[in-house]
């Protein structure tokens, strides 16, 4: 063990308790040094160790390579390294005195929709590499909108490789002023950005001096610092039940608790809350928490809550409140992300599993399909091919309840599944429709607005 | 008004215990792997939080290649004691016996791959669905790849190229008659994290975890303990040094360091500033720039 000194930071209990967890994803194109920065930011706050440094610097030169390949840290599967190219989502983890983060790596090239979208749904912020050489570039528009299609609620632009512009104010002003006229289509609550070069490490870790007219932090600090608390509802009481919890023992005779996790609002002990579909009404008696009792619980606790009656209720239903509640509903107006090579079946039937319940549903319409490069809306052609988004109408064989996916990502989201092969074939979210639009079946309902 | 904030280590609890009851929702006869060792001790201790006060619903099964350290073995039954759970243990050994397998041979001859069979045919003899196991990502690189449900065909392979995207909360366990899942509740723990809760929780933990005296040898930079499976080769001697485990598996494969760390706080202190991973002083990992990924194809926790 080397005698070097210890990150002062990350020993002492105390703080080590009180940090908080940023995820988040990072998209770009090929060469527009991704993996340079990720292998930086994780180089920097020490995240990788030296034997990994040393393996890598051994499979890099056997390879015949000449720069430290550090795409290798993450293509953690053979042939991802036999070929060079990254597969599948790798995630990877540093800690700064400040957050611990969680990076969602997502790939270039092959398959990249399916494993941005996957990579984005757990996101509190997206990371949008641009060559300051090339500046927004279609595939910036791509990731732009699987960022904001998805409901990341910041976003980081960070302009690349400005050292080979000469750290240019003016050319960093013209990304700055072509990318937001472009994301003003979206709906991007928060976007940032940031001239760096990942390669020099400037604005990375540390400001650099060779930026003197920009004024905002370096990246690093942008992670540490941009505010996720509102990032989760808070407002609108929801709790899927997974299982309950009955122990039949002498010491627990009469317990019958509803365990699942809160995806929104705050619920505490003598709330009066409903259970749907049923609306049966009932006053939470008691609420636990993995360190005891709880006097609220808020999103994303993993909780038990016992009632002060017996209520039929089981997986796959919600509490909410009387004044505020999800639809519930058959009807499903929704984006769709396509994973399987298989195409979207117009008249087909998937197994559709949100939050924790599970049934089957059929495929009513297909609306349109997006070219994801110009944001345009296809009605002519309609076939949803793997990697394609889409928007489709869905009836289900039993009630959902369902907010839209802007209001809550967790009671906004579904999956689709083949009913014979068992793979996940596609993600949902759902739409918020106007009340014209619910009764015309929403054609009209704006994308943008996602 | 209070703050709606969690702690990272407390959302990676929630996260856990989310993952854990869905295993019990979703499958009819999941099982616990239990090895004795500290992230399974974490995944334990997760899972009775998950169900109290109800005892856990299914029971710990642990692949023994009777090449453990005994201080894990005599945790291992002190523990499923303590906490009234059901301890199913299959021994590497009787699968030798039975032909099901057999010894390497060689220089290093390690039990550590053996175990896939006897763990597949445990998995038969139960009719296990479910083996929760407690993998981490970012323990090594083809685990960096890992779902937290891992779908295992009939032969018990995971197939690493093909696997089902994992999109927010939602876990897809659907599976065919024959096919099992593999389920990872710390997906998202890193290594300190791990020390961390160890030390909230207050959890015991195996005595080998903390600095003490043991006979060494030390082969390839891995110090192996002296025990009768190990061959010295020429040149090769014992040696007494003040050592621990950073991680425990098979004795035959998994190295000490030296460390004069004897309490938690000095073994997270000593996390905290560890420049080489986990893992490295795994001989198991150490074969080829591919063995886990292979050994998990062929059905590895």
């Amino acid at each position: 063990m080397s005698s070097s000194a210890a990150p002062a930071h990350v020993h002492t209990d105390e703080h080590y308790l009180s940090m908080d967890l940023l995820r988040f994803t990072t998209a770009g194109s090929v060469d527009d040094g991704k993996s340079t920065l990720i292998g930086r930011l994780l180089y920097d706050s020490k995240a990788i160790f030296e034997d990994t440094l040393e393996n890598l610097e051994r499979v890099t030169e056997q390879r015949g390579e000449e720069n430290l390949n550090l795409a290798l840290l993450t293509d953690g599967l053979r042939a991802e390294r036999e070929q060079g190219i990254t597969i599948d989502v790798a995630y990877r983890y540093f800690a700064t005195p400040r957050r611990k983060f969680i990076i969602a790596d997502t790939p270039g090239h092959i398959q990249y929709t399916r494993n941005m979208v996957t990579g984005a749904s757990t996101a509190n912020l997206a990371i949008i590499l641009i060559d300051a050489r090339k500046g927004v570039i279609e595939q910036t528009c791509r990731h732009s909108f699987i960022a904001s299609l998805l409901g990341i609620p910041h976003v980081v632009v960070a302009v690349n490789k400005m050292d080979l512009v000469d750290f240019s104010e003016a050319r960093f002003n013209e990304i700055v002023a072509q990318y937001s006229e472009f994301a003003s289509r979206l709906s991007i609550p928060d976007i940032k950005f940031i001239p760096i070069s990942a390669l020099h490490g400037d604005n990375v870790v540390e400001k650099s001096a060779r930026t003197p007219w920009y004024q905002g932090g370096a990246l690093l600090y942008t992670l540490e610092t941009v505010y996720i608390g509102s990032d989760l509802n808070h407002v609108d009481p929801r709790f899927s039940v997974q299982t309950v919890i009955r122990p039949n023992n002498d010491a627990h005779h009469d317990f019958r608790g509803f365990a699942g996790r809160v995806a929104g609002g705050v619920f505490k002990p003598g709330d009066e809350i409903v259970s749907l579909p049923s609306g049966l009404p009932a006053v939470i008696k008691s609420l636990h928490g993995p360190e005891g009792e709880l006097a609220e619980a808020f999103a994303p606790m993993s909780v038990v809550m016992t009632l002060d009656r017996e209520i039929d209720s089981s997986r796959g239903d919600l509490f909410a409140k009387a004044h505020n509640q999800p639809a519930v509903t058959q009807d499903v107006e929704a984006m769709v992300c396509w994973f399987s090579p298989a195409k979207l079946n117009p008249a087909g039937k998937y197994i559709l599993r949100h939050a924790t319940r599970e049934t089957k549903c059929a495929v009513k319409a297909v609306r349109y399909k997006v070219d994801i490069n110009t944001l345009r809306k296809q009605t002519d052609d309609v076939a949803i091919g793997m990697n394609d988004i889409g928007r489709v109408f869905l009836r289900t064989a039993v009630p959902l309840m369902t907010d839209p996916y802007k209001r809550n990502r967790t009671t906004g989201s579904f999956i689709l599944i083949d009913e014979f092969t068992n793979a996940t074939v596609g993600a949902g979210m759902i739409l918020w429709l106007e009340p014209a639009e619910r009764s015309a079946a929403g054609q009209f309902a704006d994308m943008g607005g996602l | 008004m209070s703050s709606y904030n969690l702690t990272h280590l407390a959302q990676l609890e929630h996260e856990a215990i989310f993952v854990l009851r869905e295993v019990a929702a979703q499958f009819e006869r999941p099982a616990l792997l239990f090895s004795g060792g500290k992230d399974s001790i974490v995944m334990a201790r997760l899972a009775q939080k998950a169900f109290a006060p109800a005892r856990i619903p299914f029971p710990l099964v642990h692949v023994d290649t009777g090449h453990n350290f005994a201080e894990t073995i005599e945790y291992r039954d002190w523990f499923a004691a303590e906490i009234g759970a059901r301890l199913v243990v299959r021994l590497v050994e009787d699968s030798i016996k039975a032909g099901r397998c057999q010894e390497e041979k060689g220089l290093n001859p390690s039990r550590n791959g053996l175990q896939t069979v006897t763990l597949l045919d445990t998995i038969e003899e139960f009719k296990f669905d479910a083996c929760l196991g407690g993998a981490r990502r970012d323990e090594e690189k083809a685990r960096a790849k890992e779902r937290f449900f891992s779908h295992r065909d009939e032969f018990g392979q995971w197939d690493p190229k093909n696997q089902r995207p994992e999109l927010w909360n939602l876990f897809n366990g659907r599976k065919n008659q024959g096919e099992h899942f593999r389920v990872f509740p710390l997906s998202n723990w890193t290594e300190m994290d791990v020390w961390q809760y160890i030390a909230r929780e207050n959890l015991r933990i195996p005595s080998i975890y903390f600095s003490h005296s043991r006979r060494v040898v030390n082969r390839n930079g891995v110090l192996l303990a002296e025990s009768p499976y190990i061959t010295l080769l020429e040149g090769e001697c014992y040696e007494e040094r003040i050592v621990r485990y950073r991680t425990v598996g098979d004795s035959t494969c998994t190295g000490a360091v030296e460390s004069p760390a004897a309490t938690l706080g000095e073994v997270i202190q000593e996390v905290a500033s560890a420049r080489v991973t986990e893992r490295g002083t795994r001989a198991d990992d150490k074969r080829s720039e591919s063995a886990m990924e292979d050994r998990k194809k062929a059905g590895y926790f």
